[in-house]
């Protein structure tokens, strides 16, 4: 069963699926980060963003690569909307609201795509989606090396927006002391929708890497939201590093679970990873305490 | 005793409806809302009362309903029998996962996403074995006679229901006026402070995870015994845990009749819908999902904290959590 010809392209496999992973995970764990509140709604909002990309190139034939100039501004748009108009008022403060709100946002994101789209699910066809690439023994799909080095660079670019620009500053600014950032003149709430917006361009990147290799249905972002909370999680909430590495170590751990155990059965390892990190380690393999 | 009084009340007016009306509408909205009524408050007993908010109810309802229909198809048990032994399974299930997430101190959005991630691994656990008819689920063959809990008309089953219901208002009352609710309440507005005065919190929270998750499960042997059907997704998807969480947030956590009102409303508007927009997929969750945050957004306390309210002292509430 340790045949290295069938090991390593499921390691491949799993690493570049990962990168994707991380990529969804990087938005989630900003928003956390900064905000200290779990985004219930994240799976919904990429199932949007898929659902975006897949419109762009069935109506207007826009490449999905393209598409990344319309999805990701929008996803931006979105999430500063939703946190400024709906999560930040019906919050009174307190982290139970929060999640309660957001988990209605994603019953509500999700069976309106029902409603709008049915429960098919649907994928979109360019003229790369069946080309491969060798890599050693491997063949591998190249959209989905190109995803993984879509996901890398967006996370570069997250993580140089965070450290190296004034938004950047007054986030981390907020993220450690909320009121003493208010005194220096900093615009809380601005700033929160700001990393909200951020964490859900994010999402809209994920997708428009996703898509050419992936499929999209109403449900198609509860599949991942967990998966996505996982690799917070074990990477440590808030924890860029953590959710980079976490994102590639779940995609292996997909992969070489499905190898072995079968499609659905893989799944349980993460579910399982996810119990035992939030019993036993809840700082994360890579998180300082709290 | 004024709890009492009011819930043989309604004990009382409902029971009386099969006899009022033999309309299948009409019996058939009675159940519906009496079942989506049993899945709210067997959360509010832990969300409620024991501020520890579950987004995997599901757990407790999928595990009572495959015990129901295993016990019947493989054990061979009457289903009378069988009804006890899914709520006894369901409580034990929620002993365990209360077990291990309140040893471990998970609290708030950790302990929603342990529970979520538990009914996601029994759902795929329950795609993959045997002894649950795998994807395929499981038919409970049709033996309609009342020693097999199959009734002839829907009337039986309301009352079945019904007598459900009432269990469940009365460990809500129990919870209202006991030292052991007192606990639990105490441990969900302050838990530092309810162990500084010797409460033990741990196994406050675990009791009254057991009991939510008993009750959860006789919702799931019930669902198995009218529809006889039962398939990993409807036992463990996501869409029971969100009924019974929107239920008793809507009408108001930590009271006796909230959930009640707030099921009963949604269950009202629902079947508004249904009737508007006909039978399109997915409205009805949008709807639910719609008043979730709209609820949260502006009446916090549910439309059982309305009551304590007069509309002037409610705008002012508004107007002065706008300010702060």
């Amino acid at each position: 069963m340790l045949d290295f010809s069938i090991l390593f392209p499921s390691v491949l496999n799993g690493i570049t699926t990962g990168a994707v992973y991380a990529l969804i995970a990087l938005g989630l764990t900003l928003i956390y980060g900064v905000l200290h509140i779990i985004n219930f709604a994240h799976g919904a909002a990429l199932m949007v963003a898929l659902y975006g990309v897949y419109m762009l190139k069935q109506h207007w034939g826009i490449d999905p690569y393209m598409a990344l100039v319309v999805v990701v501004p929008a996803m931006f748009a979105l999430g500063y909307a939703l946190q400024r108009g709906i999560i930040n008022r019906a919050s009174h403060g307190k982290d139970e609201n929060i999640l309660l709100v957001t988990l209605g946002l994603s019953i509500v994101l999700e069976n309106l795509a029902l409603l709008l789209f049915k429960s098919d699910t649907r994928t979109i066809d360019t003229a790369y989606t069946l080309s491969t690439v060798e890599i050693g023994p491997a063949f591998i799909a190249l959209p989905k090396l190109v995803a993984f080095a879509g996901a890398l660079v967006t996370a570069a670019m997250l993580l140089l927006i965070v450290k190296k620009t004034d938004l950047g500053r007054a986030i981390r600014a907020v993220a450690k002391e909320k009121q003493g950032a208010r005194l220096m003149g900093i615009d809380v709430d601005h700033v929160y929708a700001m990393c909200f917006g951020l964490g859900l361009a994010c999402l809209g990147a994920a997708a428009c890497f996703l898509m050419p290799a992936y499929y999209v249905n109403p449900t198609v972002g509860s599949g991942f939201v967990l998966v996505a909370f996982t690799i917070v999680v074990l990477g440590g909430m808030g924890s860029f590093a953590g959710a980079l590495l976490g994102g590639l170590l779940i995609g292996v751990v997909e992969s070489l679970g499905g190898l072995y155990l079968g499609e659905s059965l893989g799944q349980v390892g993460i579910f399982l990873i996810f119990i035992l990190v939030l019993l036993l380690r809840p700082q994360g393999l890579f998180g300082a305490k709290a | 005793m004024k709890d009492l009084r009011n819930i043989a009340l309604f004990v009382l007016l409902v029971a009386c409806v099969p006899w009022l009306s033999s309309s299948g509408v009409v019996l058939n909205f009675t159940m519906t809302a009496l079942y989506a009524c049993l899945l709210a408050q067997a959360w509010n007993v832990l969300g409620g009362f024991g501020g520890q908010f579950s987004f995997g109810h599901a757990l407790f309802f999928g595990t009572g309903a495959y015990v129901q229909a295993i016990a019947q198809m493989q054990w061979g048990l009457n289903a009378w029998l069988a009804l006890p032994l899914a709520m006894a399974f369901a409580a034990a299930v929620g002993a365990f996962v209360g077990a291990v997430s309140f040893r471990y101190g998970l609290k708030g959005s950790y302990f929603a996403l342990v529970t979520l991630a538990f009914a996601e691994v029994f759902r795929i656990v329950a795609t993959s074995v045997p002894f649950t008819g795998a994807g395929v689920g499981l038919m409970l063959p049709l033996r309609e006679s009342t020693t097999n809990m199959q009734f002839g008309s829907r009337a039986g089953f309301v009352w079945l229901m019904l007598g459900l219901v009432t269990l469940a208002l009365l460990i809500t009352a129990w919870l209202r006026h006991s030292r052991f609710g007192a606990c639990l309440q105490a441990v969900r507005d302050n838990e530092d402070a309810a162990r500084a005065v010797g409460v033990n919190p741990f196994r406050v929270k675990l009791v009254a995870t057991i009991l939510s998750g008993g009750l959860m499960g006789a919702a799931g042997a019930f669902y198995v015994q009218v529809f006889q059907y039962i398939d990993p997704g409807i036992a463990y998807g996501p869409h029971t845990s969100v009924e019974a969480l929107v239920g008793a947030i809507v009408g108001g956590m930590g009271t006796l009749w909230g959930p009640v009102l707030g099921a009963l409303g949604l269950h009202i508007l629902a079947d508004l819908t249904r009737n508007l927009f006909g039978q399109l997929p997915g409205i009805n969750m949008v709807i639910y999902g719609s008043v979730l945050v709209l609820i949260v957004m502006f009446l916090p306390r549910g439309i059982a904290g309305l009551g304590a309210f007069t509309p002037q002292q409610w705008l002012r509430s508004l107007s002065a959590k706008e300010r702060s």
